[in-house]
């Protein structure tokens, strides 16, 4: 694939990150429903639960380095007509916590939140072993899970709120680095459904997380070439907004999508599937390519495994030739 | 489902405390039951079902404050079977307290029963918990005690492991986290049938000194004959009464397969179900005993 290194067009300014964002809903939470329980598995200061505890203690638990646990406790509080939300890094918690989950959560439908943050490879440093780039994928194979990818600390307050709203088990990744800002506080967020960028008919572009504003700077590129995109934040991985991905597939004619997960079985997978039954149409995939990444910046990670801008608009300018 | 769940007219009678005696005989019944309705279904886990009888009688009729007229009391006492394949003891005694009509009891593991193969709480509302992997009833069942707390409720959460099961890593990640966080409203009750499903614990991994383990972890625990009421009722109604801030942890010795002669000690019968003849062996052995 080719990797033109062009500055963006487009500067996004940079806010919160969603897991900070994420600590700053669940406070907002405790305010108004003293019903809430916040559990986490020693990474409260990084998950930002944190500003939860300073404010409810007594609500608070931390469970030691046991997401098993952590998931277990959470669903037997959930059971007795607690609202919990439990968290750890995406990685530890989906992975460590997966029959739990699966077992506590899912299978009996106990209305538990969990949150994973430090989800994809733009953790940077710590490496492959912190980094979640499977999480969306074994979250959304779980029977029920409402999946969600909030872009930015508008997207992810909001969505902290539907998930206390939505009766059933939920799943919210979030990210380490500072995210753009895309939204202020009065936009409007609703599971299941996609927020629409733009209105171009050339190009399709559906991404989640961080990958939105890559996305939204490729489109500000494409449209210098003269190509109209539109971009779609698929803030819900599960349920999917089939109608809106439908509706894109029609009006536009080809589709790519963006995601920091790997290929099988995140995003793009979900979307390709929704699409094959609705509308067929040319796809590109960025995303990671069925490997685990290494130590670096967020910035040279995205870049070497493909995630930024420019990948998005050469995935659009080949999909454009496979309309 | 709701008509699954048939509110016993004669519930006050039927979890009044009843003598040794009556418990006995009891537990006679439920065993005959339990070899019935796993031949039946052609399938199940007899051994952990039968080592387990006297444990729950006494909880659900000496020991338990519940209601089976109204079995979503917020105020009732939990408890969770972490053990998931030894349900069919847990259905006989739900039926035998009121929350199930007996005559669903031969539909265990059948399409749509409510009894399915494991503890289904989609299905069957009054089990506190869906369980079936192993390791993970004790984690809810701290969530459970926790809630208490929280809540300021006097409930007190009753949660059962097998022996075999405590090999699950998960067990000890709850088992420190339950006496540092001081739920002296949660019992943990081993049954220590010493068998698992490839055979003696003792010759796979042994959990031993298992006592010893759990008070080291913190836990107020005592070690008894699972089979005995004698020993099974005071231990049970000791940790209900608990006022420390230590939870009680029940290690019950049992023998897996107990009541039937061809089954005692033999760690075939842990997922196997006994053939036509073998149930009849079995019941006519028991209704001896009766």
């Amino acid at each position: 694939m080719a990797t033109p290194a062009t500055k963006p067009k487009l500067e996004l300014r940079m806010g919160a990150a969603t897991r900070e964002a994420y600590g700053q809903g669940l406070v907002e939470l405790g305010k108004t429903n003293p019903n809430v329980v916040v559990l986490d598995a020693d990474l409260a200061k990084s998950t930002f639960s944190a500003k939860f505890q300073e404010q409810f203690p007594e609500r608070f638990f931390t469970c030691g380095i046991a997401e098993a646990n952590m998931v277990g406790i959470s669903s037997g509080l959930a059971l007795s007509g607690k609202l919990t939300f439990a968290s750890s890094f995406a990685v530890f918690l989906c992975d460590k916590g997966y029959d739990q989950l699966r077992m506590c959560v899912a299978y009996p439908k106990v209305n538990a939140k969990f949150c994973g943050s430090h989800g994809g490879i733009s953790i940077g440093e710590d490496g492959p072993s912190q980094q979640a780039i499977e999480d969306i994928a074994i979250m959304c194979a779980l029977p029920g899970f409402v999946v969600l990818v909030p872009s930015d600390e508008f997207c992810a307050r909001a969505l902290v709120h539907r998930m206390a709203e939505h009766a059933g088990p939920c799943y919210m990744r979030t990210g380490r680095p500072k995210a753009p800002v895309i939204y202020g506080p009065g936009d409007k967020f609703e599971i299941g459904r996609a927020k629409l960028h733009g209105e171009g008919r050339d190009v399709a572009i559906m991404a989640c997380g961080l990958e939105v504003g890559y996305a939204l700077q490729a489109q500000a590129q494409l449209e210098d070439e003269g190509i109209a995109a539109r971009v779609l934040d698929m803030h819900t991985i599960k349920p999917l907004d089939e109608a809106a991905i439908a509706g894109a597939a029609r009006e536009c004619g080809c589709i790519v999508t963006a995601e920091e997960h790997v290929l099988d079985g995140g995003l793009g997978s979900q979307v390709a599937k929704a699409v094959a039954k609705s509308k067929p149409v040319p796809m590109e995939f960025v995303g990671i390519r069925d490997t685990y990444a290494e130590s670096g910046t967020p910035e040279q990670l995205m870049e070497k495994y493909g995630l930024t801008a420019p990948y998005i608009v050469a995935a659009a300018k080949a999909v454009l030739k496979r309309k | 489902m709701s008509a699954a769940i048939s509110m016993a007219a004669s519930s006050a009678k039927t979890t009044a405390p009843r003598d040794i005696s009556e418990l006995k005989r009891m537990a006679n019944r439920m065993r005959i039951e339990i070899v019935k309705m796993i031949g039946a279904a052609g399938s199940g886990h007899p051994g952990g079902s039968l080592s387990e009888v006297e444990l729950l009688a006494a909880l659900y009729f000496r020991v338990l404050r519940h209601d089976p007229a109204n079995p979503s009391w917020e105020n009732r006492d939990r408890f969770v079977l972490s053990k998931g394949h030894g349900c069919p003891a847990l259905y006989v005694v739900l039926a035998e307290a009121g929350y199930l009509d007996p005559a669903l009891l031969p539909t265990l593991r059948k399409l749509g029963s409510p009894l399915q193969g494991h503890p289904d709480k989609r299905v069957l509302p009054v089990l506190e918990a869906s369980t079936g992997s192993l390791g993970m009833g004790l984690s809810i069942a701290i969530g459970m005690a926790l809630a208490a707390k929280l809540d300021k409720r006097d409930y007190h959460t009753f949660v059962m492991v097998g022996d075999g099961e405590i090999q699950e890593g998960q067990n000890w990640e709850a088992a420190m986290f339950a006496p540092f966080h001081r739920l002296g409203n949660l019992t943990l009750i081993v049954d220590y049938n010493h068998q698992q499903l490839d055979g003696f614990l003792k010759d796979i991994l042994d959990p031993a000194p298992l006592r010893e383990k759990l008070a080291a972890f913190g836990w107020n625990a005592v070690e008894i004959d699972g089979h005995d009421f004698a020993q099974v009722i005071p231990a049970l109604e000791k940790a209900r009464a608990n006022t420390s801030d230590h939870p009680i942890a029940i290690v019950a010795n049992t023998i897996k397969g107990k009541g039937v002669s061809f089954m005692e000690n033999n760690p075939k019968w842990h997922g196997v179900a006994p053939k036509k003849e073998e149930v009849e062996a079995a019941v006519k052995e028991l209704e001896a005993k009766s």
